[in-house]
């Protein structure tokens, strides 16, 4: 398990040291540590082998002297986690994913600042949820519940016992006794799609990974119910119903490849039944994640020309199709197109929109605030270029593009959430819903 | 951030004064400091009673801080620990489960044995507590004692009670039970400890539904070691388990995969379910790979496992693996190995065309590995191999230097597979000939030319030019331009005999180098006494080599399948590789298979028929293939049954030294491996199987072992010394130098029998040292060593091994083993042989880390009597990897700046002054005070490099 866990910050100085395991203190390179305590050889042997390399990061797992350091990096600062132990590698990312997500909840950014104001903080979250290098109960609904940075003073015994319950409980997301005037609950389906298309036009690889994030304000213990056009669902129904049912709304349904749930998703009922039911976290949360391959609506089209001109001279034309419903906006549009390395100056004319040569970031940024479906816009350039002896050849990054679209790409719609809270008075009527969908942009490339 | 600026030892009395203050909130902020300091790595252990007396409070704070500080020093002042006892113990009984919780857990990391008498109590109370939440610390509590103290938790009867507690009611509980079990039993490998049967694993199929995600990950990873009896359990389990492969958490995604990979081994491959099973898989292990780098990277490592394992899963799954531009380096990388696995004539049009792109990147290690992939493509998939060809010849046309190598190497491998049918392009490669550096590269290109001399017209002066500068080529390019021109000479006798006399007499008069030598030797006696038998022999047809490459070895990859989503399986080595002491060393096996009508007694057999109809011919990489054929097992951990090709290898080999084990010699991409001359010395007594065995009677001696001498480098190596007496070590003497070449630490020693028996059996190992070197390979003395006899060995090190700082820094304690005894002795190396070749700083670096070291850390020392400029001496410094970064001329004194990078990744840096007329140089050494341990010795080295 978990050996020990570090966070530095830039210069690899030490910020939190925690150590679980004795372990992972056996590098006797120097004996001058007191008592184990500051296992100062693999902290070293970890700054100076990865955050002073010369070189990238060649691997996020590095073994040094047979003890295996996993880090992540958040803005300057490093996690990294200790072991010498076969752990399970997915589990250590995991929680170090979770840690950050943790840190975040409670004190916002992951900086060195933040960090060194709320240490003390941190070393007890780290005590609550890593137990001898175990993982614990992470959720942060539940641990702010005990862990306030307040004392715990005013507890009573009931408190207490609903503490501990919770924390350890079959529902440690959710906590009893929850009061809201207005049940509420917001639902966004924020997709980001995916495109590599070929400087001809092909289709290399496109997918849309969406995510279900939910709001919920509800009181009570509510049994929620939620349901979506997946195709293997309408096609059972249609089958046992009413068949102009199926068809009209199965030519609607989409194909999901694969999806998650949030831990409050009963997974076995939704391997036999495909029915997703759950008992909400209170607040924000993502509810399942998904991944979708086929009929894919790919909201733009970009169609790349370049042309080099001599060797000091390159021509490109850029033209981007929108293909959505014309009565549909999309914004926030950004088109990147790299130049090379040795660029001297560029003359560019875009139809729409503003078109920038950064040449800090080697590429032409062409920005649109809005553009409606079904429609054409170009852009055209002349790049000169300094002659160069270097027989590299450029290598051409692709042409990326960001958007954001309200539909969802996938074509993934919503069709009910149904709440049932049998023990308080109120009704699936009663909850005021609001269905949102966005789609974003994710690795949006085509290749010239 | 007050709180991180403490420095002065006069603060100690300070806090001292805060801690014993009356008022609360002083004190907490004094705890606090004291454990701020703690974490920067200072020393506050003096302060030990003082904090322990804030322990009784009722501020839960407070306490955690306390507890904290606890932790870490207990250890050192044990005595004053006790201290603690009472209140832990008081605080075990609070009313409050979250306090009783809190005192368990931080007493069973206070790691003092006098505690853990008292831990006994409130332990056993604290895993019978009302309150789960205490329940759950306390089975993570008893790992914890077990990890102290075995004994005592066996003898107090903890382990049933941990037993017990996997029927608890609350699912946490059972997982964390779970997890201790299983660690305890980690240790234990033959007791029966996590009793697996079915009842206990229907409670934790059921707790599995209901607990956290960690818990389900620990009570998978737990189910994963049970054997189920029979193709119905194995199925009802891994139908309970399926619905795991939906959770947000990739870890317990993963860990259901690998349930589900061990217990499909018991599935009847006709069953419904099987197919079903095999549907379900690729979409979760897809929907991985659009999670965060870091997790991305875990399942490409086992999702490489798992294609070997299983292609069908992921045969149709291509596109996911194409590579994106803003992948990090490390993902890319494995994506392109799997895609290189995935290839089929279905696919591969698709593929080539991605390689292709990616072959135009920036990062050369990537492209480099792309280039390849396409020549592994082109041997994989026959049909595709014209395409193959033409796209590498595109990539030639961009003269991008190491990309034109790097395809000239795929392109001999290609000839090799389908000989006859690409010669065409030889032109263009022969264009390029100037522009190869890289030994490989040169190699390759030498094998090409002289493996078609009868069609380049020109082949004689290729090859002439290359012998020019024969001394200055590494050993790969010497012996393949010494077969090469013997194959240019029996194919074009008439026009070659003055190039092949001058190879030969280069190879075997002017060369140190043994292994050259003695193929010089060997062709030079073929062609003198039987020319036609020469022919034969050297242009014999060389076997077609098999298609896939870098398969893990069957049985490893059977138990890395155990291992999936563990570190194992990101590193592909058994854990034992890895993990010290017991833990892991159990080696885990896939179930066999049952119900399907094959015989299941041996593992081996269920596993090869489990792969595939035909298992995969596994061919190992350059270099390697001698140590294979003879069965080596250069790594340890690879163990089980050779795979067939290897086996034909070995029937080669034994059957005649002209027919068999020459053919491999000259089969062209063997580079000068110790292990050549050792292949001739077994091969022709007919013996494969005993080494050691005496009597291989002249050839022996021709080709005796290692390649000590080696050829001369700009390194410095001192001459050798005696290390080992022979007084002192019944006879066996050791006499050895260290040398740097090419970039590999060598241990060059001389051995001597001068006992009257005969030595055998000899090994080696190293004692941990300051730079963690160790033995690269064993340490290779194949032959008996007569009385009288000695033996030159080269071995080969690494810096990879534990560490240890010793004193002197560079000292290295060594025992060798023969059939007498053991023996230990001692030596020094110079350090300048963990010089690296990468150690030449950049300028802005350089001046900016100087800038940074303060004056006060500067020492300096003189070297008497040298009569170099300073060009000479950089030169020379530079032969050594010590490298000139700057060079300034101030008052007609010369400074050169200098730089070293040691293998651990110290960097040092230097001032060196030169007067002009004045034979006396001055260092300079500017040191962090970090690495100041290292001037005493370092200081001694330059010296040496000026006397040499």
């Amino acid at each position: 398990m978990i050996g020990g866990l570090f966070i530095y910050n830039h210069k690899g100085e030490v910020l939190i040291s925690r150590v679980y395991r004795d372990d992972i203190g056996s590098m006797e390179l120097s004996g001058s540590c007191v008592g184990g305590w500051l296992e100062r050889n693999a902290v070293d042997a970890f700054r100076v082998n990865v955050i002073h390399a010369r070189q990238q990061v060649r691997s996020p797992v590095t073994n040094i002297a047979r003890t295996s350091f996993f880090h992540v990096k958040r803005s300057n600062i490093w996690l990294a986690a200790v072991t010498k132990q076969n752990v399970n590698a997915a589990m250590v990312f995991e929680f170090l994913y979770k840690m950050c997500d943790v840190m975040t909840a409670y004190f916002g950014k992951i900086s060195e600042e933040n960090i060194k104001n709320n240490f003390v903080l941190i070393y007890e979250l780290l005590d609550e949820i890593l137990d001898f290098g175990y993982p614990q109960n992470s959720e942060t609904g539940a641990l702010k519940t005990f862990i306030t940075q307040q004392g715990i003073k005013g507890q009573t015994k009931e408190e207490q016992s609903q503490i501990t319950s919770q924390v350890t409980g079959q529902i440690g997301w959710r906590r009893e006794g929850i009061k809201y005037r207005r049940n509420e609950l917001f639902l966004d389906v924020l997709e980001s799609v995916n495109l590599l298309m070929s400087p001809q036009g092909q289709v290399l690889s496109a997918h849309v990974s969406g995510r279900v994030v939910m709001k919920s304000y509800l009181s009570g213990m509510p049994e929620c119910k939620f349901g979506m056009n997946d195709k293997i669902v309408i096609d059972k129904q249609g089958k046992g119903g009413a068949t102009d049912d199926a068809a009209k709304s199965g030519k609607q349904s989409i194909a999901i490849d694969d999806c998650t749930f949030h831990q409050c998703v009963r997974l076995s009922k939704f391997d036999s039944e495909r029915s997703i039911s759950f008992i909400p976290p209170d607040g924000e949360y993502e509810l399942m994640r998904y991944r979708t391959t086929k009929d894919i609506i790919l909201p733009f089209r970009v169609i790349p020309l370049v042309r080099e001109v001599g060797r000091t001279k390159l021509e490109v034309k850029v033209v981007i199709k929108s293909n959505f419903k014309p009565s549909l906006l999309a914004q926030k549009i950004e088109v990147r197109i790299p130049t090379p390395l040795n660029t001297s100056g560029v003359q560019v004319i875009c139809m729409k929109g503003k078109a920038k040569y950064k040449a800090s970031e080697n590429a032409i940024v062409w920005k649109i605030k809005r553009m409606a479906g079904m429609k054409e816009s170009q852009i055209s350039a002349e790049i000169e270029l300094l002659p160069t002896n270097d027989k590299k050849k450029w290598a051409r990054p692709p042409i990326s593009m960001n958007f954001e679209v309200p539909f969802a790409p996938s074509g993934l719609k919503v069709r009910y959430l149904k709440v049932f809270e049998s023990k308080l008075n109120y009704s699936d009527h009663d909850v005021i819903k609001w269905v949102r969908y966005i789609g974003r942009s994710g690795i949006y490339e085509t290749r010239c | 951030m007050f709180l991180f600026s403490l420095v002065c030892s006069g603060e100690i009395f300070e806090l001292k004064a805060e801690l014993n203050s009356d008022k609360k909130e002083k004190k907490k902020e004094a705890v606090k400091k004291v454990i701020a300091s703690m974490t920067v790595g200072k020393d506050v252990s003096a302060l030990f009673p003082d904090v322990v007396n804030c322990m009784q409070t009722d501020n839960l704070e407070l306490k955690k801080l306390v507890y904290l500080y606890l932790m870490n020093y207990a250890k050192s002042q044990p005595d004053m620990a006790i201290m603690a006892v009472n209140t832990f113990v008081k605080d075990c009984e609070d009313p409050n489960p979250l306090i009783r919780a809190l005192a368990v857990r931080t007493m069973g990391c206070i790691r003092v044995d006098k505690i853990t008498e008292y831990l006994c109590e409130p332990l056993r109370k604290c895993l019978k507590d009302e309150d789960p939440y205490v329940r759950k610390t306390a089975a993570v509590c008893v790992a914890k004692l077990h990890d102290i103290n075995a004994q005592l938790v066996e003898d107090q009867g903890f382990l049933d009670t941990l037993k017990d507690l996997i029927s608890d009611s609350n699912p946490m509980v059972v997982a964390n039970a779970v997890a201790a079990l299983s660690e305890i039993a980690e240790s234990h490998p033959n007791s029966n400890l996590l009793d697996l049967n079915p009842q206990t694993i229907n409670k934790l199929l059921t707790a599995l539904n209901e607990c956290t995600e960690w818990g389900q990950i620990f009570i998978l990873d737990c189910l994963a070691n049970y054997t189920p009896r029979d193709d119905r359990e194995s199925q009802s389990i891994c139908e309970r388990v399926t619905p795991r492969l939906s959770h947000a958490n990739s870890a317990v995604v993963l860990s259901a995969v690998k349930v589900l990979m061990k217990f499909m081994e018991m599935l009847p491959k006709d069953l419904d379910y099987y197919g079903t099973l095999l549907k379900k898989l690729a979409p979760p292990l897809v929907t991985l790979l659009s999670a965060e780098p870091e997790l991305q990277y875990v399942a490409l490592r086992n999702i490489n496992l798992i294609v070997q394992r299983r292609p069908e899963i992921m045969k149709h799954e291509m596109k996911v693996f194409f590579v994106k531009y803003n992948d990090p380096i490390y993902v890319k990388l494995e994506k392109l190995d799997i895609m290189i696995r995935l290839a089929s004539q279905a696919n591969i049009a698709q593929v080539l065309a991605e390689l292709k792109e990616y072959a135009t990147e920036v990062d050369v290690d990537f492209v480099r590995k792309a280039v390849r992939a396409i020549g592994r493509c082109a041997i994989k998939v026959e049909q595709s191999a014209e395409r193959c060809v033409s796209t590498l010849l595109d990539l030639i046309q961009t003269k991008v230097n190491y990309v034109v190598q790097e395809a000239i190497v795929v392109i001999k491998d290609i000839f090799r597979k389908y000989p006859n049918k690409y010669e065409s392009v030889i032109a263009t490669l022969c264009e390029n000939l100037d522009s190869l550096d890289e030994p490989e590269a040169r190699a390759a290109m030498i094998w090409i030319v002289g493996e078609y001399a009868e069609r380049i017209d020109n082949a004689d002066e290729l090859l002439e030019s290359f012998l020019e500068g024969f001394h200055d080529e590494s050993t790969q390019v010497q012996l393949q331009l010494l077969t090469a021109i013997v194959k240019l000479f029996l194919k074009k006798p008439t026009e070659t005999q003055e190039l092949v006399q001058q190879v030969l007499s280069l190879a075997t008069q002017d060369s140190d180098n043994p292994d050259l030598r003695d193929r010089g030797y060997i062709y030079w006696r073929l062609l003198s006494t039987d020319p036609v038998a020469a022919k034969e022999v050297v242009l014999a047809e060389k076997p077609l080599i098999s298609e896939e490459t870098d398969l893990i070895e069957p049985t490893l990859l059977e138990e890395l399948i155990c291992h999936i989503g563990t570190l194992a399986s990101v590193y592909h080595k058994p854990p034992s590789a890895f993990v010290e002491g017991s833990r892991g060393v159990q080696h885990k096996r896939l179930p066999c298979s049952a119900g399907s009508g094959e015989s299941v007694d041996s593992p081996e057999t269920s596993s090869t028929a489990g792969v595939s109809d035909a298992p995969p011919a596994v061919i190992p990489s350059q270099g390697d293939l001698l140590g294979d054929l003879l069965n080596l097992d250069l790594t340890p951990t690879t163990t089980g049954p050779p795979p067939p090709a290897v086996s034909t290898g070995m029937q080669l080999g034994a059957m005649d030294l002209l027919g068999g084990g020459l053919d491999s010699l000259l089969g062209g991409d063997l580079g000068g491996n110790p292990a050549i001359g050792a292949g001739f010395g077994a091969a022709p007594a007919a013996m494969p199987a005993s080494f050691g065995a005496p009597g291989s009677g002249g050839l022996d001696d021709l080709f005796d072992l290692g390649s000590g001498v080696g050829m001369p480098m700009g390194a410095y190596s001192p001459p050798k010394s005696v290390w080992l007496q022979a007084m002192k070590a019944k006879g066996l003497e050791i006499s050895g130098t260290f040398a740097r070449r090419a970039g590999v630490i060598q241990m060059e020693m001389t051995l001597t029998n001068k006992a009257m028996s005969v030595m055998t059996d000899f090994a080696i190992q190293f004692n941990r040292n300051s730079f963690g070197l160790s033995p690269a390979g064993p340490l290779q003395v194949l032959t008996p060593l007569s009385p009288n006899q000695s033996i030159e060995v080269a071995l080969p090190l690494n810096t990879s091994g534990p560490v240890m700082k010793m004193d002197p820094l560079n000292n290295l304690q060594v025992a060798v083993k023969n059939n007498i005894d053991v023996f230990y002795f001692s030596c020094q190396y110079p350090i300048s042989m963990l010089f690296v070749e990468d150690g030449k700083m950049e300028r802005q670096i350089f001046l900016a880390t100087w800038k940074d070291i303060p004056n006060e850390n500067e020492s300096q020392f003189q070297i008497k009597d040298c009569h170099l400029s300073s060009d000479a001496v950089s030169n020379k410094l530079q032969g050594s990897n010590i490298f000139t970064i700057a060079k300034r001329t101030v008052d007609g004194q010369d400074m050169l700046y200098l730089s070293v990078k040691l293998t651990n990744g110290i960097w040092v840096l230097a001032e060196l002054r030169i007067q002009a007329g004045n034979p006396n140089y001055t260092f300079l050494f500017p040191l962090p005070i970090s690495s100041r341990y290292l001037l005493e010795s370092f200081s001694k080295i330059p010296l040496i490099f000026f006397f040499l």
